[in-house]
């Protein structure tokens, strides 16, 4: 057989902890294989095994049929093994060129000979259509096209065999796209790929092979079109995973968040939202869909008091809460998971059981007169890892400690448990394998079902329409309509989410189009 | 070896290394190390006398390593200890002459007297720092001048002329009769029970109260902290506000305790920023300052017995001395270096 690269029966482990137990990867010439696993699984840690940053303990690896000992990156380097990390490795204020060549410059007498890099380098993005301009400031360039020169970084070094870590977490789906055709390319120029990724769709795309690996030990390898997402989650996870979480009609009561007329400005005083109506009522889910940049964080930061309102009211349970402070909105009945959890929603350095009591630490019983109970600090967050499913050592690591999925479930189960008559979800499976999704979708569906509201903002269309009773779709700062999540489709969404009115469309078979004269956006 | 063994080692081998490196300084110059250390030794324990001094230099480096160790922990990087540590001295000196009050009220009223000046100096960076973003370390450092500048001038107009205070009221001394007769009559005061109390204080503070929890929490993630209703602008003032009162007390130990009054200064102290050292050696805990204030305030008062006992000029001395500290601060090598043989033993 001509694999490229034979990984068999690995081992890792971290102390007592095995990483990788009896993992087996074989990487044809030529293929795209996807590597898939739960977050934590040991698909990075596998990675970095051939990529030389972790010695094995049992296993061996073959590249191209020859036994090889790789001990550290330069020699998978040598080997043609290239890495495309997540989280890119580029110096922001140096060219593209700088950032290819740093490291291994071509030098004469002492000068760096940068023209000649800048003209390879250009070679290099023709001939597998990366279209990177070599003199550009990365500061300056987008994120998709960072993450071409991290590629073009590869191949430079003369790399056959890529690596991709997670590629499309910080991408746009149009640059998810152009991603694709970009692999699709390199395998047709003779490059193999290994795909490291934990979306389902992605793989039935782009893949030719799968192996799956769950909690550490290989589960095996399969053709791709010879399966299906519904296996593959089943494989992937250990259990079948609904993909539509079931759930009753819903039942909706009085009203619990009104936002009327609502004005928000940026830093740099352009209005991002101009004028935005929007209300959620108990026991229902409202969906925002929208393409990301419409007003999004705005609407949620302006309802939870972390960003000026310009004009217009908030109302929570009928009480106008507009320009309050954040700790006096979140305690009129907000709960709020919010969009960057790193960032808003944990102090990673703090513990877990710090970070349980992060909204309620200034309250009876976790402190009085001034006085912090930490005694009941573990005894909560005890509770909320329980109840929640956070795996954790303990609730004394650290929160930094923890995998993405782990550290939203310590947070959903923080907000959830101060039983908050609204609760704002933004973004709350970004990042996240099935089994977590699925999870926090169930819970949402269940503080609606006790008769909260819930709001829900994604970027991710299937989300929004499999978990909301209604969907609100925002453009440019404002709400221009709400529809019913059974009775819409894919296509009308997507259509208002483009800016285009109901009014402007019409029905054609089972597809929406837009009528013929009124393709404009509409202000 | 064990995490805990390791833990202990590293220390130990850092002021080994440190002693042995000092050594090769001293053998170079000509010096006999084994004598210069000999006189180090009793330079820190050689007797009653050596003892009380050494714990007497300890006390203002405690206070001035509380001082940064506190602001740290609340992300904030507090560059004018010295500052804040001058303004406390004066201000306990004044208060200890100005006033003729019982011991009772004249002791505490002039140590407050320090705590309060040495706030306010921490309060106006943390107030441009809270509400216009200004970065502390630059102004803490003009500050630290601001200090050094006024209060020479207060010296010289308040004496009429002269560069120095009047002695300070007995009833504000910190000076124990008791204390100097049980270490042959050094100058050792009551000031290092303060320091004392000013460590578990810091402790109790940011593991005890719901204050702490906020500081900490802001120091590591403002955002967060805004997220979850706290005032971050709030804390990051009385952060530096409980520095500065940290840093004045320092002061005070110097006015109250061992000279006994405040004279024009031609320089800074240096204290404040040997707090940054202390503070640092210390992992910026309350416990660990305890130990970089004991390492620096032994080794630069048990130093000063070198030139004398030894012959050993002062300059060899003070490069000696830095050195230790070096190595106790690179701490981290020798870790790793351990760490690499744990692992060898391990296969």
């Amino acid at each position: 057989m001509d694999y490229v690269i034979e990984m068999l029966n690995i081992r890792k482990e971290f102390g007592n902890f095995v990483a990788n137990d009896n993992i087996t990867l074989q990487l044809k010439k030529g293929e795209i294989h996807a590597l898939l696993g739960e977050n934590g699984a040991g698909k990075s840690t596998l990675m970095n095994v051939l990529f030389g940053l972790y010695q094995p303990e049992g296993g061996e690896i073959r590249v191209r049929g020859k036994k090889e000992n790789i001990t550290d990156p330069n020699v998978a380097n040598h080997l043609g093994i290239g890495m495309v990390h997540q989280h890119f490795m580029l110096v922001e204020n140096l060219t593209v060129t700088e950032n290819i060549i740093l490291g291994n410059e071509p030098k004469k007498l002492g000068m760096i000979n940068i023209r000649r890099a800048a003209k390879k380098v250009d070679e290099i993005s023709k001939l597998y259509g990366l279209n990177v301009d070599p003199m550009a400031k990365i500061e300056d360039i987008s994120v998709g096209m960072q993450q071409r020169v991290e590629i073009l970084k590869t191949l430079y070094r003369g790399a056959e065999i890529l690596i991709f870590d997670e590629p499309t977490a910080s991408l746009t789906p149009q640059e998810i796209d152009e991603l694709i055709a970009i692999m699709k390319k390199l395998v047709a120029e003779g490059k193999s790929i290994i795909l490291i990724t934990h979306k389902l769709q992605e793989i039935m795309d782009v893949s030719d092979r799968v192996t799956v690996i769950r909690k550490g030990q290989g589960i095996g390898t399969v053709v791709t079109p010879e399966t299906n997402p519904e296996e593959l989650a089943t494989l992937m996870v250990g259990r079948q995973v609904l993909f539509k979480t079931e759930k009753k009609p819903s039942n909706p009561t009085e009203e619990v968040l009104n936002v009327e007329n609502l004005v928000v400005e940026d830093y740099r005083g352009i209005e991002k939202l101009k004028g935005l109506n929007l209300s959620v009522r108990r026991g229902e889910i409202v969906g925002i869909a929208g393409i990301d940049g419409n007003g999004q964080s705005e609407l949620i930061e302006a309802i939870t008091g972390l960003h000026k309102v310009k004009s217009g009211t908030i109302f929570i349970n009928a009480q106008n809460v507009t320009g309050k402070k954040p700790r006096k909105i979140t305690e009129s009945g907000i709960g709020h998971i919010p969009q960057d959890r790193h960032k808003h929603g944990l102090v990673l350095d703090f513990t877990v059981g710090y970070n349980a009591v992060l909204q309620t630490y200034y309250r009876q019983p976790i402190s009085s007169k001034g006085m912090m109970n930490y005694k009941r600090v573990s005894e909560k967050a005890q509770e909320l890892i329980e109840a929640f499913d956070v795996r954790t050592q303990g609730e004394d690591a650290l929160a930094r400690s923890l995998s993405g999925g782990n550290q939203q479930k310590l947070i959903i189960g923080r907000e959830v448990d101060r039983d908050p008559d609204l609760l704002i979800a933004a973004l709350p499976t970004r990042g996240l394998d099935v089994g977590a999704i699925e999870f926090i979708h169930k819970r949402l569906i269940e503080q609606r079902d006790r008769g909260k509201a819930v709001l829900l903002i994604s970027f991710e269309l299937d989300e929004v329409m499999n978990v909301s009773d209604r969907i609100a779709v925002i453009h440019d700062g404002k709400i221009i309509d709400v529809v019913d999540a059974g009775e819409t489709t894919e296509q009308e969404l997507g259509l208002l989410m483009a800016g285009h009115s109901k009014d402007e469309m019409v029905i054609v078979g089972d597809d929406v189009i837009v009528k013929e004269g009124d393709n404009h956006d509409v202000e | 070896m064990s995490n805990r063994t390791i833990k202990f080692l590293i220390p130990v081998i850092s002021i080994f290394l440190g002693l042995l490196v000092g050594a090769i300084v001293m053998w170079m110059s000509g010096y006999d190390p084994i004598i210069g250390y000999a006189a180090l030794w009793n330079g820190i324990f050689g007797d009653a006398y050596a003892i009380g001094e050494t714990i007497r230099q300890i006390s203002p480096y405690l206070l001035a390593g509380l001082a940064v160790a506190f602001a740290f922990r609340t992300g904030l990087f507090n560059i004018g200890v010295e500052g804040q540590l001058i303004v406390g001295w004066f201000a306990a000196a004044y208060v200890g002459t100005a006033f003729e009050l019982p011991a009772m009220i004249h002791l505490p009223l002039a140590l407050l007297a320090a705590a309060v000046a040495g706030a306010l100096w921490g309060l106006v960076p943390g107030l441009l720092k809270a509400k216009l973003r200004v970065h502390e370390v630059i102004v803490t450092i003009m500050m630290n001048y601001i200090a050094l500048h006024i209060v020479n001038a207060l010296i010289r107009s308040i004496s009429g002329g002269s560069y120095k205070l009047e002695k300070i009221h007995k009833t504000a001394s910190l000076r124990s009769e008791f204390l100097s007769n049980l270490t042959d009559y050094s100058t050792l005061h009551y000031g290092i029970l303060i320091a004392l109390l000013m460590v578990a204080v810091m402790w109790f503070i940011l593991d005890k109260t719901k204050t702490g929890y906020e500081l900490k929490a802001v120091g590591f993630n403002d955002q967060a902290s805004r997220y979850a209703g706290m005032n971050v602008d709030k804390n990051i003032i009385l952060s530096m506000v409980i520095s500065g009162a940290f840093a004045g007390l320092g002061g005070a130990m110097e006015a109250l305790g061992t000279f006994g009054t405040m004279s024009s200064m031609g320089g800074f102290t240096g204290i404040g920023f040997d707090g940054i050292a202390v503070a640092l050696l210390g992992a910026n805990s309350p416990l660990g300052v305890i130990f970089g204030a004991t390492l620096f305030g032994s080794l630069k008062y048990g130093a000063n017995n070198m030139p004398n006992a030894a012959g050993i000029p002062i300059e060899i001395v003070s490069i000696v001395i830095a050195l230790i500290i070096f190595f106790v601060a690179s701490g981290y090598i020798i870790r790793v270096g351990l760490n690499r043989l744990k692992k060898k033993e391990a296969k």
